[in-house]
């Protein structure tokens, strides 16, 4: 099909993007790298009266490596920063994620803060940004602010996002211990039925992130706990599944997409510790 | 701005090394625009919400499905369509001595991704397992497919 008509813009800065969402009475649509967009424009899901494409706005792709942060702009696209030198700082689960997002004819599109302001409960990226307890730079009227990971999801494609105001870049912390992203999909590039994001630091503290198994990605508490404490995988794993409720759909039952979620978190933990050991 | 001004723009591309200018509504697609603008059917269409590959082209080098792109983000790019890849092409030669295709449909969307991997030189494995990954064929299996790819990358995938 094809999208419904609307209004396009192509502003070169924030400020002008700002502007022009601020006068807009209808709905409008952020277009960033549109590889979620396009395709709910197309099947008309999505129906906005203005689309305001970010493609102008060079200040949106930088990617910065602080002492303490890697912040990545929100334009910048999936394989820019798969391919960024200093991805690897906050870990390899997180270019593993990177790599798990669609096909490389998506990712050479798609950008981490459309990633990231698209929210889809199934997508890789914001469950990263919550175990690493990252946050989201959004610009608005105001002026610049900044949201914890943990407060900006918010439920299915929902975020503390206002509609006047953009994500400008995402702030992943640095991370020095191991971690690794694991999901099962029906076929390669596919949204996941489940995944997970599983980072062990030196003290043997755990950071586990799940995503396609709740409204929003999720921490699991509990499994975190349960690391801390040396269960064994198998323990974490159950913990994992024991706490998620997700809902049928036509993909999979909430049971079976509860104990994937399970299973993975056993491998990844498995897989930490035998590397770490080795390591 | 009129609504008029903001519903139609003037997209100036280099196609396939020629300079073109196209006038399009905003809302059409970059594959819409280089089919029935330009008239290079070359790039075919299947499902219009980015799943198939079939409509693949190259924007600055890069494989991106032409489905998910409105024709004005084609503004100052260059974009590459299979009308471009010679038949000597190692990819096309691979693809013809292998019978990589059947019906055709998804061939063109394959190819450019193909040649866009063979101007990286990635390894035969990745093409098969990441690159193909990014393409749906209804007729052949892959197996094919995948036979021209070894063959064109060299004898590492599997």
């Amino acid at each position: 099909m094809k999208p419904a008509p609307f209004v396009y813009i192509d502003p070169v800065s924030v400020k002008e993007v700002l502007a022009a969402l601020g006068a807009q009475d209808g709905e409008a649509a952020v277009l960033a790298g549109g590889q979620s967009l396009v395709p709910l424009l197309n099947l008309r899901l999505a129906r906005p009266s203005l689309v305001v494409d970010l493609r102008r706005v060079t200040e949106l792709r930088d990617v910065t490596l602080s002492h303490t942060h890697l912040v990545v702009g929100a334009m910048v696209t999936t394989a820019q920063l798969a391919a960024h030198p200093q991805v690897g700082a906050c870990g390899a689960g997180l270019r593993e994620a990177l790599l798990h997002i669609g096909h490389p004819q998506i990712r050479n599109r798609g950008t981490v803060g459309g990633s990231i302001a698209h929210a889809d409960p199934a997508a890789e990226l914001p469950a990263v940004l919550v175990a690493l307890d990252g946050w989201v730079e959004l610009a608005g009227p105001p002026g610049r602010r900044e949201v914890a990971a943990a407060d900006f999801f918010t439920g299915p494609f929902d975020t503390a996002r206002r509609p006047d105001e953009i994500v400008t870049a995402v702030a992943f912390p640095r991370f020095t211990g191991s971690s690794t992203t694991i999901e099962l999909a029906p076929r390669h590039g596919d949204f996941a039925l489940a995944g997970a994001f599983v980072a062990l630091d030196a003290d043997g503290d755990a950071r586990i992130a799940l995503f396609g198994v709740a409204e929003r990605p999720v921490r699991a508490g509990e499994a975190e706990r349960l690391v801390r404490a040396c269960g064994t995988a198998s323990e974490v794993g159950e913990a994992v599944t024991a706490a998620l409720s997700p809902a049928d759909d036509v993909h999979a039952s909430g049971r079976y997409r509860a104990h994937v979620a399970g299973v993975l978190v056993r491998r990844a933990l498995d897989t930490l510790r035998t590397t770490g050991a080795a390591a | 701005m009129t609504d008029a001004a903001t519903r139609s723009r003037i997209v100036r591309l280099t196609l396939n090394g020629v300079l073109v200018e196209v006038e399009a509504e905003v809302r059409t697609l970059a594959s819409d625009a280089i089919r029935h603008s330009v008239g290079l059917t070359g790039t075919h269409v299947g499902c219009e919400q980015g799943s198939c590959g079939a409509c693949t082209v190259l924007v600055d080098g890069l494989p991106v499905r032409s489905c998910l792109l409105l024709a004005p983000q084609l503004d100052g790019t260059e974009v590459e369509t299979i009308e471009s890849v010679a038949p000597e092409h190692p990819v096309v030669r691979a693809m013809h001595e292998h019978h990589g295709l059947q019906c055709g449909y998804c061939t063109a969307g394959i190819v450019m991704s193909l040649v866009a991997a063979a101007r990286r030189q990635l390894p035969p494995a990745e093409v098969v397992e990441d690159v193909l990954g990014g393409h749906l064929c209804r007729c052949t299996g892959y197996v094919n497919i995948r036979a021209a790819i070894r063959d064109a990358f060299g004898n590492g995938g599997t």
